[in-house]
């Protein structure tokens, strides 16, 4: 065949002066400017272009726009490729790549076909019924198959190479759908001043008016769109979108918008950014979305050259392409007619039409009449024939009471266009949480009430007609304005004469000649491959709401979400279940309308933009001298510093020793630090801890537990007193943010009369731990203002002085139980002092240690961290740490310790954990139990919290939860591991070191 | 994604904003003078109101401060906004 035979020698709006080359299916086909895949394709005769997905019956293009649900083409490979695009989606360019999907080996040859055949075997509820069956069987067999027979497109494994961008806009009128009734909308609000925003997800704007051959002020409708458009483009506060799909509408008018940038450019054109999201607040919105039309439901319904009426007439006038050489057309209304019309006018010979009504008398038809058409009423079609492409239909008259009757006859055809009415794409109005309402008159879904901003003109508010699609926007436009305080008045409707219509005749299926379970599939949903018997066994089998339905048959799934196949499916189960449509179900669609790329919704928070990424003063020394990182929160911390050939575990083994043997230094600064000032600040943390703050000594530092109001450890960390009236908080690194919160919401919302400032010091500070018993002679030596002798500078006390010439705030207190002080200095000095340490502990060998270490170390103390040793659900009691609470005074979460629950004596309790074989060291989480060859369910008796070697014990040690665990000292419990093993180990206190206190009380 | 006027910083959106659940919540003043039900009560639980709700908000990358918003949990229609310790215009709290 040559090239693009198929394509008209005139009309049309594609360019024949530009042709682009591309391939499909690995075949060289050439297109013009201005061609969709699908209408290139078609150009060139090319009408199978899918399997589909269950069954891999052959499929072809059915439509010419969103609603498509079988020409679904993986486009392009490698890093670019594109999953499931709809050929009539996507605009032509050179070397374009294609392929179908569902199809192996090749689109033509489908080995899997044999499903079709095989369709009995897998009806609807194939999936549940199946899970039902032996886990074995399914595993062995059926996940295979399915694996193999499921599932659309393949998606990109190669990272995306093409850049998204984000954008925000404010306007007073966003208008959704660039046909009649939007580009009237659009230039009735844009006369007035208002900022307008028009979007539409095709190129070229126009809508149904680029195909119709109605005019409109005497001149033909693509000229009159033409001079809207020239006009809106000098009113300067109208944006006009092209390519921009408005895929969403959320809570009090805004609306998401993905705007494609550069896929309609050939691969090595592009640059910049793929897609930019427009996330839109829009004071009113005018939806002007159109319509989707119904196909009908007869046997056969999904072959290729069955398509759409409105799409027929789209192919043969917008991109003048001849879609066949013998047609039919089946309708249930005078749309279609014209669609004949407009075959008949390209030359293409239309055998009849084929209408369910007797005798239809609307302008369409007597025009179709006039120009020779043959037209069989009170007749449908009852099934298609052919293989990979129609060839033929067989008919039969319809009786006045809805049933089949007569003798068939057969008309050959390769063609057919259907038309079993309009549905009003009321996506966007349902989302913005309208309900939409049944009419039984124009016999479809209509927009409901208003619940937003917002008004729907047009055909997606069931007025179909040009002249009220014109006048609907207009109006709509207009009074859009003056609701955003723009005086306008509404501009006269130009000059349009629509055809006089007959009402249509509801027609959700054509009655099946044949016996039931026999004869060919009628297909409702042709993505899912969901037929009428579906439905009806759906029914059968008890589902009697469309929700159930649709998961049961998957009907309205996919892409696709019910675009086609909707309302014919509730229809159907309607009259299966002998009940109204409006009885069986709404439609309510969610977002997305069509679907929408990850890049565009991530846009540019990806890698190091998904999340701040904090670094302490000190990152760069860390960076220098080899430390691996943790992540905390957005901290990046030193977890430990290997030296040449020491792995993780012989790192943290010689920075453990360092710290209680000799001294080492760890960077604390990412403590989250919160500056408390004003009179009543000590009454303030009375409150927030469960001890007294009252009595501090002003330069003394404590240790402060934090509930929420049930009683459960929410942070801890040591605050110091420096004035009467200030102090600074320690938060854990994790809790920081979190905390300030709660702090400010007591005293903003409970406690307003409080006299309490807070303020966020933690980047400010930068806390540089020296731990270890040569500490103080280090920090007698970076600090020489500061008398450090045990007299001077007792346990958790503050002195003010210098580090190394610096001004600094020292604090003795301890987090691994050693002799330990903690300098904090302008984080902007932070490298100087630390430097200084370094120097001055070079002679015992100074030891920067990071937080693996740090855990270790307290760990052997029987410190807690909250979040690891705590989970929300832990008390202070529970931790062993009632000292920490006063005796009296309230505070938040006291009196929740005396709830029942939360009293309990037998309450999972901290203790220690002893392995009895002291190299294992439990995974933490590990479950414990008491006798691990028990049937399961094994009762659980607790959980291991923290769990490390310890090589200043020299064996493993850990921490655990545990059922009445201060009572169960020396029990051996067990905890059996995912790979097999059981662990002994033994319960103990959780101080595995010093249990005295002598190592810091020097 | 709700349009939010912050009292003191005026319309804004709700991502700039956390919600704290349930407004007009008070601290008993004498917790030991409840009963376990009625602390149970004032910890645990809340209305599930269909309908005008009263709820806290803070404006979290704004100016940091604590709300009260009536909103209509139905429709989200944001009935109220005042600032702690006022009253919504029209309208008890
Ligand atoms: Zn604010």
């Amino acid at each position: 065949m040559s090239a693009q035979a198929k394509r008209l020698d005139r009309g049309g709006r594609i360019d024949r002066a530009t042709p682009v080359n591309f391939t499909f299916n690995g075949k060289t086909y050439q297109g013009c400017a201005g061609d969709t895949v699908a209408s290139a394709l078609l150009a060139n005769g090319v009408h199978l272009l899918a399997r589909s997905w269950k069954y891999h019956r052959p499929r072809g293009v059915i439509a010419a726009g969103a609603e498509e649900p079988n020409a679904l083409l993986q486009l392009e490979t490698g890093a670019y490729a594109v999953p499931n695009a709809r050929a009539t989606q996507i605009e032509l360019y050179e070397d374009l790549k294609a392929s179908s999907v569902n199809a192996w080996p090749s689109v033509e040859f489908d080995a899997m076909a044999i499903n079709g055949w095989f369709a009995r075997m897998i009806p609807a509820g194939f999936y549940y019924k199946t899970f039902m069956w032996p886990k074995s069987f399914w595993t062995k067999h059926y996940e295979h198959y399915i694996r193999k027979a499921a599932g659309f497109g393949v998606a990109p494994v190669d990272h995306d190479p093409n850049r998204y961008e984000k954008t925000n806009a404010h306007c007073d009128v966003l208008v959704v759908g660039a046909g009649p009734a939007g580009l009237a909308a659009a230039l009735a609000a844009g006369r007035s001043g208002a900022r307008v925003i028009l979007a539409d997800e095709q190129a070229e704007m126009g809508g149904s008016l680029l195909a119709s051959t109605q005019t409109i002020d005497g001149q033909p409708a693509a000229e009159w769109v033409s001079a809207a458009l020239a006009e809106l483009a000098t009113l300067p506060e109208v944006r006009v979108l092209p390519r921009a799909t408005v895929y969403g509408y959320l809570d009090h008018n805004f609306l998401t918008i993905a705007e494609r940038l550069n896929d309609h450019l050939p691969l090595r054109a592009r640059s910049a950014n793929r897609e930019r999201l427009w996330r839109v607040r829009a004071k009113r919105v005018v939806l002007a979305t159109g319509a989707h039309e119904r196909p009908l439901v007869f046997g056969n319904n999904d072959l290729p050259g069955v398509m759409l009426a409105g799409a027929v007439s789209t192919y043969t006038n917008r991109y003048a392409v001849r879609l066949g050489d013998k047609a039919v057309v089946f309708t249930n209304n005078d749309s279609a007619y014209q669609s004949a019309l407009d075959l008949h006018a390209a030359g293409v010979n239309v055998v009849a039409v084929v209408d369910p009504r007797s005798n239809p008398q609307g302008e369409l038809p007597l025009a179709a009449r006039a120009a020779g058409i043959r037209i069989i009423d009170a007749s449908v079609v009852t099934e298609a024939r052919g293989g990979k492409r129609i060839s033929g239909v067989q008919v039969m008259g319809l009786t006045a009471n809805g049933e089949v009757g007569g003798s068939a006859q057969a008309l050959d055809c390769d063609l057919l266009a259907i038309s079993g009415g309009w549905s009003p794409v009321i996506h966007l109005s349902s989302q913005s949480c309208a309900k939409a309402i049944w009419s039984d008159e124009k016999a479809c879904f209509l927009p409901g009430k208003p619940v937003q901003a917002e008004v729907s003109v047009g055909a997606c508010a069931g007025e179909f007609t040009l002249n009220a699609a014109l006048a609907g926007g207009l109006a709509a436009g207009a009074q859009a304005a003056q609701l955003a305080d723009f005086e306008t008045g509404v501009p006269a409707t130009p000059e349009v004469r629509d055809p006089l219509e007959q009402p249509m005749l509801a027609l959700w299926r054509v009655p099946s000649p044949a016996k039931p379970g026999r004869g060919s599939k009628a297909f409702i949903d042709f993505q899912n491959d969901v037929g009428v018997s579906d439905i009806r066994l759906a029914a059968r089998e008890g589902y009697q709401s469309i929700e159930h339905t649709k998961r049961y048959t998957a009907l309205g799934f996919g892409t696709d979400q019910g675009k086609l196949g909707n309302i014919n499916g509730m229809a159907v189960l309607a009259e299966a279940l002998a009940q109204t449509l409006p009885e069986t179900g709404t439609t309510t669609f969610r977002p997305n309308y069509t679907p929408v790329t990850f890049g565009t919704i991530a846009g540019r928070d990806l890698g190091e933009l998904f999340d701040p990424i904090r670094k302490t003063a000190l990152h760069g020394w860390h960076v220098e001298h080899g430390a691996k990182f943790e992540d905390v929160g957005q901290w990046k911390r030193p977890w430990y510093y290997p030296r040449p050939g020491e792995d993780m575990h012989a790192a943290v083994n010689r920075e453990c020793l360092a710290a209680r043997n000799g001294v080492a230094l760890m960077d604390a600064s990412t403590l989250g630090k919160v500056d408390i000032q004003g009179e009543d600040a000590a009454e303030f943390l009375n409150l927030i801890y469960t001890n007294a703050w009252k009595k501090l000594g002003i330069g003394m530092a404590r240790y402060g537990l934090m509930l929420k109001e049930d009683g459960m450890i929410f942070d801890d960390g040591v605050t110091v007193r420096l004035a009467e009236n200030h102090f600074v908080m320690t938060t854990t690194t994790g809790g920081a943010a979190r905390v300030m919160t709660w702090l400010e919401r007591w005293l903003q919302t409970e406690w307003p009369h409080m006299k309490v400032r807070l303020t966020s010091v933690t980047d400010h500070w930068a806390t540089i731990a020296v731990v270890g018993p040569k500490s103080r002679e280090v920090v007698s030596r970076v600090c020489p203002d500061i008398d450090f002798s045990k007299e001077a500078f007792p346990f958790m006390a503050l002195r003010e002085g210098t580090a190394a010439g610096v001004a600094a705030r020292v604090v003795r207190i301890s987090f691994s139980g050693e002799l330990s002080y903690e300098i904090n200095v302008n984080a902007n000095a932070a490298r100087q002092v630390w430097d200084a340490v370094m120097a001055a502990g070079a002679e015992f060998d100074i030891t920067p240690y990071g937080t693996e270490t740090m855990h270790v170390l307290r760990a052997e103390k029987g410190f807690i961290i909250v979040g690891q040793d705590t989970d929300g659900s832990v008390t202070p009691q529970d931790c062993g740490m009632g000292w920490a609470i006063k005796k009296t005074g309230d505070f938040i979460g006291r009196r929740s310790f005396s709830r029942p629950d939360t009293a309990r004596s037998d309450r999972k309790q901290l203790v220690g954990l002893l392995t009895s074989d002291p190299n294992v060291v439990l995974p933490e989480g590990a479950q414990l139990v008491k006798n691990p060859n028990a049937p399961i369910p094994n009762p659980m008796e607790g959980h291991v919290s923290s769990s490390y070697w310890s090589a200043n014990c020299g064996r493993s040690i850990a921490m655990a939860l545990v059922k009445d665990g201060f009572k169960r000292m020396g029990e051996t419990l067990h905890a059996p591991l995912g790979d097999g093993r059981v662990v002994s180990a033994t319960i103990c206190k959780p101080v595995f070191i010093d249990p005295e206190g002598a190592h810091q009380n020097v | 994604m709700l349009l939010i006027t912050c009292p003191w910083c005026g319309p804004r959106a709700e991502s700039e904003f956390s919600c704290g659940g349930e407004a007009h919540i008070v601290r008993p003043k004498d917790p030991d003078a409840l009963s376990d039900a009625e602390w149970a009560d004032y910890v645990f639980y809340r209305t599930n109101t269909k309908g005008d709700h009263a709820e806290q908000w803070v404006h979290t990358y704004g100016c940091r401060r604590w709300f009260n918003v009536i909103r209509n949990t139905v429709t989200y229609e944001i009935k109220a906004v005042y600032k702690p310790g006022e009253t919504p215009a029209g309208g008890e709290a």
